[in-house]
């Protein structure tokens, strides 16, 4: 009898037990014991849409402040003045491994930024063109993105840069360099190659930036079908779009003739020695530079840059610096020089002229635009309109490791 | 009925007394444990920004001038890429880099040590920069191949710290008693600290030649016992915010653990503004470095630093 007693009362005892511990388990951990606060996912920094502007998936950055030590004074002049869009061309597989890393690290220092994918993302943010992925649907995808930045952003910003999940900038260098130049004119820059178009095209992938005048033509023409809605590579019709539509060319190295759009990631253009008949030496509009002096200290992009070398980049130019260094290339401020407007001083908060299409406007040389002239005048455009039969892969050499092509195919021009 | 359903309630207490006694020892010993950690720790910290502010324009730049730091880097030949990438690189930087190599080698210039032990190399490389240098230099920084130092950065930590006291200073380790200086991470020894391991190198009892009797000891915990003898001890540096400013790793492999760790503060928990070094990089990488820290900066940023260094003769990528 004691043992069946025992037996029919073990059960619920150790049931009891469990249940108890579970119990107060859950009790102390949910109700009592304080919480790790979550993070929020994006930087409480980043301020809010300015009153009036459209609802539109975009980020919008605070003015660069100072701390403690350091004054930013000058560069948060800049961010006001010349203010920046950037819109990065992604895709809904690339959010969280690429262009989560580029919205956590420089793309907070875009006056907006704007993801640009094939579907919406409302909680990344990304906006959704409608256009399927593929390197065929690429020149589209631009297309739209242009037509959709100029339809809901034209008066978020005065110069609109486009750049891949895969590229780095800093956005305080492009400042720097648009400084000098009028977001009136039709007018872009970026990583400049000479085939296919008279006035060569810009990399894509090493991201360019048209001006506010540019966008707006280039959009207009988009819709109206002046330039054609498909072509072999994005940034080579794009180029010869703007060629037709006379948006010049802007010459992006700085005062000292060293280049600021990077086609390839830093180590590339520090330390490797490109092989003779790589296609890069080609195409490059400016001689090419290998060693320290390819990169400008004040360089603006690189490009197949890997999520992890984002945040080593923005540690290295934005934090990491050496105490009480005076460095040796210290240039001015330039101030903006138009010589095809009359001299009347540059309003900063001047209302938009919408480009009327029987405007005169006359092409600027690329020499107008710089301090001193280049040392090469523009070759003859390329007869073929394709681009050449490229290597399969580009030798680039035992020290090169880490390159990520896209979908696994060598840098080529076009943007993976 | 009743005695299964009175069980089952003892049950209840019982496992609910239980959990709770788990969970508060839990919670003691994990603060406990800590706090034991930490006193035995020792830190030092970077000046305060504020101390320095207050310093005069002369007294600034007498300063600037008035730290000199040797740097002493080993190799040996299977090093030569990285011994030519410290050479183009960091090394410029310091008042007087010099490389000592387990033996001569024809491309570069070097002191050669004759040993291909790195305890002996250890030994050697400081005996002779004592001999040689004592009366020149105030700071003494030892390096290994694979490092990137930022000498600006050391000099300003070491900005207010005296010389003539034994300083014993990088990324500090401890295995079981001893605490040693990290030699992945760079090694700073005050000319004091030098003073007195010269002279403890010469005593075969407390700090012999062939270390450890069974297996060969580090180099660098050698030096931390032998240090150890004249009273000298490890001191691991730190910023104002606590974070290491002597690293064993490379700002790329910091960078990933912080994407695990941390993933949405990335480069804000990564690593410190003023870190001194970095280890275990290939020498493109360390051209990479060279540009990233003394060139690669965004435009419109100044600061109001106390100590002024130019860029040193003769360069083309600082």
């Amino acid at each position: 009898m004691l043992l069946l007693g025992l037996q029919s009362s073990w059960l619920p005892f150790y049931g009891g037990i469990v249940v108890g511990f579970i119990t107060t388990f859950l009790l102390l951990h949910v109700l009592l014991l304080p919480q790790p606060v979550p993070v929020p996912s994006w930087d409480p920094r980043v301020g809010t849409a300015p009153p009036g502007t459209p609802s539109s998936p975009a980020l919008y950055s605070l003015a660069p402040s100072d701390t403690a030590g350091e004054d930013a004074g000058v560069a948060r002049g800049l961010f006001q003045r010349v203010r920046v869009l950037c819109w990065v061309m992604t895709a809904p597989q690339n959010l969280e491994p690429k262009a989560r890393h580029v919205r956590d690290t420089w793309a907070r220092h875009c006056n907006v930024a704007l993801f640009v994918s094939s579907e919406p993302a409302p909680h990344f943010p990304a906006v959704g063109l409608g256009v399927p992925e593929g390197r065929a649907q690429l020149y589209w995808k631009t297309i739209r993105a242009l037509q959709y930045v100029q339809r809901h952003h034209r008066h978020s910003a005065d110069w609109f840069l486009k750049a891949d999940d895969d590229t780095f900038v800093v956005l305080d260098n492009l400042r720097w360099l648009l400084a000098a130049h009028s977001p009136q004119r039709p007018l872009y820059f970026g990583k400049r190659f000479r085939p296919f178009a008279r006035q060569g095209y810009m990399s894509g992938g090493a991201g360019y930036v048209l001006s506010r005048a540019a966008l707006a033509r280039v959009a207009t023409a988009l819709t109206r079908g002046t330039c054609g809605h498909s072509g072999p590579e994005e940034d080579v019709a794009l180029g010869q779009c703007l060629e037709r539509l006379g948006v010049a060319v802007g010459d992006s190295r700085d005062t000292w003739g060293r280049e600021t759009f990077h086609p390839f990631p830093p180590e590339i253009h520090l330390t490797h020695h490109f092989a003779r008949d790589f296609w890069y030496q080609r195409y490059c509009w400016y001689p090419v530079v290998e060693g320290p002096r390819c990169c400008s200290d004040l360089a603006v992009s690189f490009h197949y840059v890997s999520g992890e070398e984002m945040y080593t980049l923005e540690y290295l130019s934005q934090r990491l610096r050496p105490y009480g260094y005076s460095p040796r290339y210290q240039p001015a401020l330039r101030p903006p020089v138009s010589p095809n407007t009359p001299r009347t001083p540059v309003s900063l908060n001047a209302t938009e002229t919408p480009v009327s299409p029987n405007a005169t406007w006359t092409p600027v040389s690329p020499r107008a635009t710089r301090s001193h002239p280049g040392p090469h005048a523009p070759k003859p455009p390329n007869p073929s309109r394709t681009p050449p039969a490229l290597k399969a892969a580009p030798d680039l050499g035992g020290s090169y490791s880490g390159v990520h092509a896209g979908e696994g195919t060598p840098p080529q021009p076009q943007m993976s | 009925m009743i005695s299964e359903s009175s069980s089952f309630i003892k049950g209840v207490v019982l496992g609910g007394v239980f959990c709770m006694l788990v969970t508060l020892l839990g919670h003691i010993k994990v603060g406990h444990g800590t706090k034991a950690h930490h006193h035995e720790h020792h830190h030092i910290q970077a000046p305060n920004k504020e101390d320095v502010l207050n310093l005069s324009e002369d007294e600034r730049v007498e300063l600037s001038k008035s730290i000199h730091v040797y740097c002493i880097i080993l190799v040996k030949p299977k090093d030569l890429g990285h011994w030519a990438a410290a050479r183009e690189t960091w090394s410029k930087h310091c008042d007087k880099a010099e490389f000592y190599s387990s033996e001569n080698v024809k491309v570069f210039d070097s002191v050669a040590v004759n040993t291909n032990d790195m305890w002996m190399m250890m030994r050697k490389a400081y005996k002779i920069a004592y001999e040689r240098y004592k009366d020149e230099f105030s700071w003494f920084f030892l390096a290994y191949p694979t490092t990137f130092a930022i000498i600006e950065n050391l000099k300003y930590f070491l900005l207010k710290k005296d010389p003539s006291q034994p300083f014993y200073i990088g990324h500090t380790v401890k295995s079981g008693d001893l605490e040693y200086v990290d030699g992945e991470g760079g090694i700073v020894l005050s000319i004091e600290s030098l003073r007195r391991l010269s002279r403890v190198l010469e005593d075969p009892d407390k700090c012999p030649e062939h270390g450890g009797m069974i297996w060969k000891l580090a180099e660098d915990k050698q030096l931390a016992i032998c240090l150890k003898y004249t009273g000298v001890f490890a001191e691991n540096a730190e910023d104002s915010e606590g974070k290491d400013v002597f690293n064993t790793k490379s700002v790329g492999a910091l960078i990933k653990e912080a994407m695990s760790t941390h993933p949405q503060q990335v480069v804000d928990g990564c690593c410190s503004d003023m870190a001194i070094t970095f280890s275990g990089l290939a020498p493109n990488h360390m051209h990479v470095m060279m540009y990233g820290v003394y060139r690669l900066r965004p435009y419109g940023h100044s600061y109001s630093d106390a100590l002024v260094f130019l860029p040193p003769p003769g360069s083309d990528n600082d």
